[in-house]
């Protein structure tokens, strides 16, 4: 119990000084110092609630994802029936109410269909389930409808390309260091530190920038349109502007989307010197849009951007240069918003926000000093007890608590580990807890040489007997620890794994290192009693 | 040099003489707790019922100018704010109920909060926006019940990790002391009315891991006096066992207090709450180990055939061939 070889006193010194020496890149910082930059300099990280900065927490609506995957396998449907076979006819198709519906006219080509579109589906999750069911009712009704795990692929894939184009968004920005994080499967975590207000993220978050060119059907009623009626083939879109008209009815199809962009940017127009956005097509892009304007010169289209129209020009000449200035009373602000988030591709889900938390600068600044004073007062008051109730133990027990400060800094820096609010007061705890290892056993050794036992014999014993309630009191505060971890968001969890560290290097600094002066001393001194 | 002592050595004092008065109080301390938990109900934080915090400090004022303040926030029309101090007299924090349709539209609470920023500067001019939270209906449900969770998963987890360690006495009794200790606590948040929010569970989660330290010092000292007095009765072996680790108790809850009183008085104001409770905690869990956690045991007839090693059916089964032989 109190032999220590050479090559375990080099060892845990080794470690001790190690992961110490691993926290004073982030001492040197708090006190204002310059860490040499030649050296590797391992930093804790500041948390939000104490370096200042935005969290907001967003959430995708996955009812929104089916009705797409709905409306995506409608057209697919139309595009491969129209290309596998002309003679196919189907009608009364509908995606509204769930699934999508339509009647194939001729029954002899019920089969004919169902090969066609059966490649349309394809394997989902790991049970061999497909991603849609394909039933045939009344003879001649087909009914796809997308299955669970179809919808559940579906909203994964789009919640990693949304974290895909919240980071180009941000990035965007000019923001630095911001912190992007899936949450569970519908939510993202942003996190931007120093940033002091978020609204011009927000914003540019909120918006899916679905950019989308469609004919004006003018074949529509007015009176009808007012009511909300459109004709067959069209839906009615408001003007995201309500001054500058009423909703207008396009064609849902035949537009072109907005997605094949290479470059987006803003301007000002030549004429009105109104903000614009001017979008550059992709080869492909610009081969549409231009056929969709030559077909269509001297009509009326539709520019829409996440459901609303932003403006509705005419046609006048077709545009063939593969690039389109895009204006809607634009502010220079949100015009820039749009051209990022154009540039950074369309949201595949709106995301809303579902919480936020912005922490000025200075509370956080406030904190840390706070922090630190209590620390500082915590821990001399604490020596002076210690020190003053097991003397000579005292100093060990003190010293070894000092190491156990460093190292759990030490450790936080290597693994990059951040501090937050509560895990300030985790620290000063974790102080006040780790002595308590040494008090169990500086008292059992007192009791024991109550008891008569020699000094070897007591302290052997006092820290053998010690360690069984020591292990104890450790597992179950990580258990606590551990559990606070998984489910505390943020600054929660910050605390916990202060806590954890802490519970780890104080059983090493307050059971091996202790063990280990107090052994040196006896073989040195060979002190006959102890006074404790 | 002469050491401090705080318990003098081989104290006899006989804690468990009072046990029943002191759990008749406890019981009675903790119904008292629930029954304000339930009448006056705690004043819960925009993490658990959703809503807008603002924190404003008042830089060059010494206190904050809270009426007047909650005249200005009631004029803007988005209903009456909940301003409460936290730490240091002229530091507050605004609490509003998220404006109806926020879940569908996010952007119209952070029009109220603009609006209300926008007033406040306006007004004051020493004030300064300290941090804005807005949390969803939906959120803060969620983070409730994860709260919930986590509370329930942690007292039952360490008891079950006592009982398999000890038996199945001191895992009630630990899980017993835990429920008394986080039971006044949370009695003490809805007398004081201070704000209870996520950094508090994290609180009592502390609480949980540091009360169960002193129980379990107690209960292995009786684990180990039940091997060593098989013939003593179980009172006077429990009372011999808390005057033996007494000394230690009280310094190691020193100790904890010194750091804990050390972050109460120079600490950061917005954690005061959190340390208030583990500070409470402390106290309450000292006193839980040695009344609680105790006790218990004797109604819960450990002996100390608990801890002999019990025949396997393997070994009975070699017993009778041996016997039969």
């Amino acid at each position: 119990m109190l032999d220590f070889p050479r090559w375990k006193v080099l060892m845990l010194w080794g470690v001790t000084i190690l992961v110490a020496l691993a926290s004073l890149p982030s001492l040197f910082s708090v006190s204002g110092l310059n860490w040499p930059a030649a050296l590797p300099s391992p930093k804790i990280n500041l948390g939000l609630d104490l370096a200042g900065g935005s969290h907001i927490l967003l959430e995708a609506d996955p009812s929104q994802v089916r009705q797409q995957r709905l409306e995506g396998m409608d057209e697919s449907v139309r595009n491969k029936l129209k290309t596998t076979d002309a003679t196919i006819r189907i009608s009364d198709i509908s995606n509204n109410n769930g699934s999508l519906t339509f009647l194939v006219d001729d029954v002899t080509k019920v089969d004919a269909v169902r090969e066609a579109i059966l490649p349309l589906t394809s394997g989902a999750g790991l049970t061999g389930q497909r991603d849609w069911n394909i039933q045939v009712v009344d003879g001649n009704r087909f009914v796809l409808t997308p299955t669970q795990e179809g919808i559940d692929q579906a909203v994964t894939q789009a919640m990693d390309t949304a974290v895909e184009v919240v980071r180009k968004r941000i990035d965007g920005l000019g923001t630095k260091e911001p912190t992007i994080l899936r949450q569970g499967a519908q939510r993202i975590v942003v996190q931007v530190p120093g940033l002091q207000d978020p609204q011009q993220l927000k914003n540019l978050l909120g918006q899916t920038a679905k950019l989308e060119f469609k004919l004006v059907d003018q074949s529509a009623l007015p009176s009808d349109v007012a009511r909300g009626i459109a004709p067959v083939g069209s839906q009615i879109v408001p003007y995201a502007d309500p001054k500058m008209g009423a909703p207008i009815a396009v064609k849902r199809l035949g537009g072109i989307r907005g997605d094949e962009l290479t470059n987006a940017q803003t301007g000002n127009n030549s004429q009105t010197n109104e903000p614009v956005v001017s979008i550059t097509f992709n080869t492909e892009g610009g081969a549409k849009f231009a056929k969709l304007t030559t077909q269509n010169v001297g009509k009326p289209f539709a520019i829409i951007l996440d459901g609303k129209v932003l403006s509705a020009p005419n046609i006048n000449e077709p545009i063939l240069g593969g690039s389109a200035q895009i204006s809607g009373h634009f502010t220079t602000e949100s015009a820039g918003q749009l051209a990022i988030a154009l540039r950074s591709g369309a949201l595949p889900v709106d995301l809303k926000v579902v919480e936020e938390r912005t922490v000025g600068p200075d509370l956080g600044a406030d904190s840390i000093r706070k922090g630190v004073i209590a620390m500082t007062v915590g821990t001399l008051a604490l020596v002076v007890f210690i020190i003053a109730t097991y003397g000579r133990f005292g100093v060990y027990a003190c010293i070894a608590l000092v190491m156990n400060m460093l190292m759990i800094l030490g450790v936080m820096a290597t693994i990059g580990a951040t501090l937050t609010l509560p895990g300030i007061a985790g620290f000063v705890l974790t102080i006040g807890a780790a002595v308590d290892a040494n008090v169990l056993i500086n008292e059992r050794i007192r009791e024991e040489r109550h008891r008569g036992r020699r000094v070897v014999a007591a302290v052997e014993t006092g820290y053998k007997e010690a360690s069984r309630a020591i292990f104890d009191a450790n597992v179950t505060n990580v258990i606590a620890a551990v559990l606070m971890a998984g489910f505390g968001t943020g600054p929660i969890k910050g605390f916990a794994v202060v806590l954890i560290i802490g519970i780890v290097t104080s059983v090493y600094t307050s059971m091996w290192l202790t063990r280990m002066w107090v052994a040196q001393w006896l073989r040195r001194a060979r002190p006959s009693d102890l006074n404790l | 040099m002469k050491l401090l002592k705080l318990v003098p050595d081989n104290t006899n004092i006989h804690f468990l003489k009072w046990r029943l008065p002191f759990y008749i109080g406890s019981l009675l301390l903790m119904a008292a707790s629930l029954g304000l938990v339930f009448t006056k109900g705690l004043n819960l934080g925009v993490d658990f019922v959703g809503g807008q915090m603002i924190r404003v400090t008042f830089e060059r004022s010494a206190e904050a100018p809270v009426a007047d303040l909650r005249e200005e926030v009631t004029k803007l029309g988005y209903g009456e704010p909940i301003i409460q101090r936290y730490g240091k007299p002229n530091e507050i924090s605004i609490r509003m109920k998220l404006p109806s349709g926020a879940d569908h539209d996010p952007a119209l609470s952070d029009k109220m909060a603009r609006t209300i920023t926008a007033d406040i500067k306006g007004h004051y001019a020493d004030a300064r926006i300290d941090g804005i939270d807005s949390v969803s209906g939906k959120v803060s449900k969620e983070l409730g019940w994860d709260a919930f969770q986590a509370l329930g998963l942690a007292a039952l987890a360490v008891a079950a990790y006592i009982w398999l360690r000890f038996e199945w006495q001191f895992g009630i009794g630990a899980l017993f002391s835990l429920v008394h200790d986080v039971t006044l606590t949370l009695g003490m948040f809805a007398l004081t009315q201070m704000e209870f929010d996520l950094n508090i569970v994290a609180a009592l989660l502390t609480l949980i891991g540091y009360s169960l330290n002193d129980t379990i010092v107690v209960y292995d000292r009786v684990r180990e006096n039940l091997k060593k007095y098989r013939k003593m009765p179980l009172p006077e072996l429990l009372d011999l066992s808390v005057n033996e680790t007494l000394a230690r108790t009280i310094v190691t809850s020193l100790s904890m207090l010194i750091t804990l009183v050390a972050l109460l008085a120079f600490g950061p104001e917005v954690i005061f709450g959190f340390t208030a409770a583990i500070t409470l905690g402390i106290f309450v869990g000292t006193y839980s180990s040695i009344y609680m956690a105790a006790p218990i045991l004797i109604w819960l007839k450990v002996n100390p055939k608990s801890f002999v090693p019990t025949e396997t059916a393997l070994e009975k089964q070699e017993r009778l061939a041996r016997d039969g032989a």
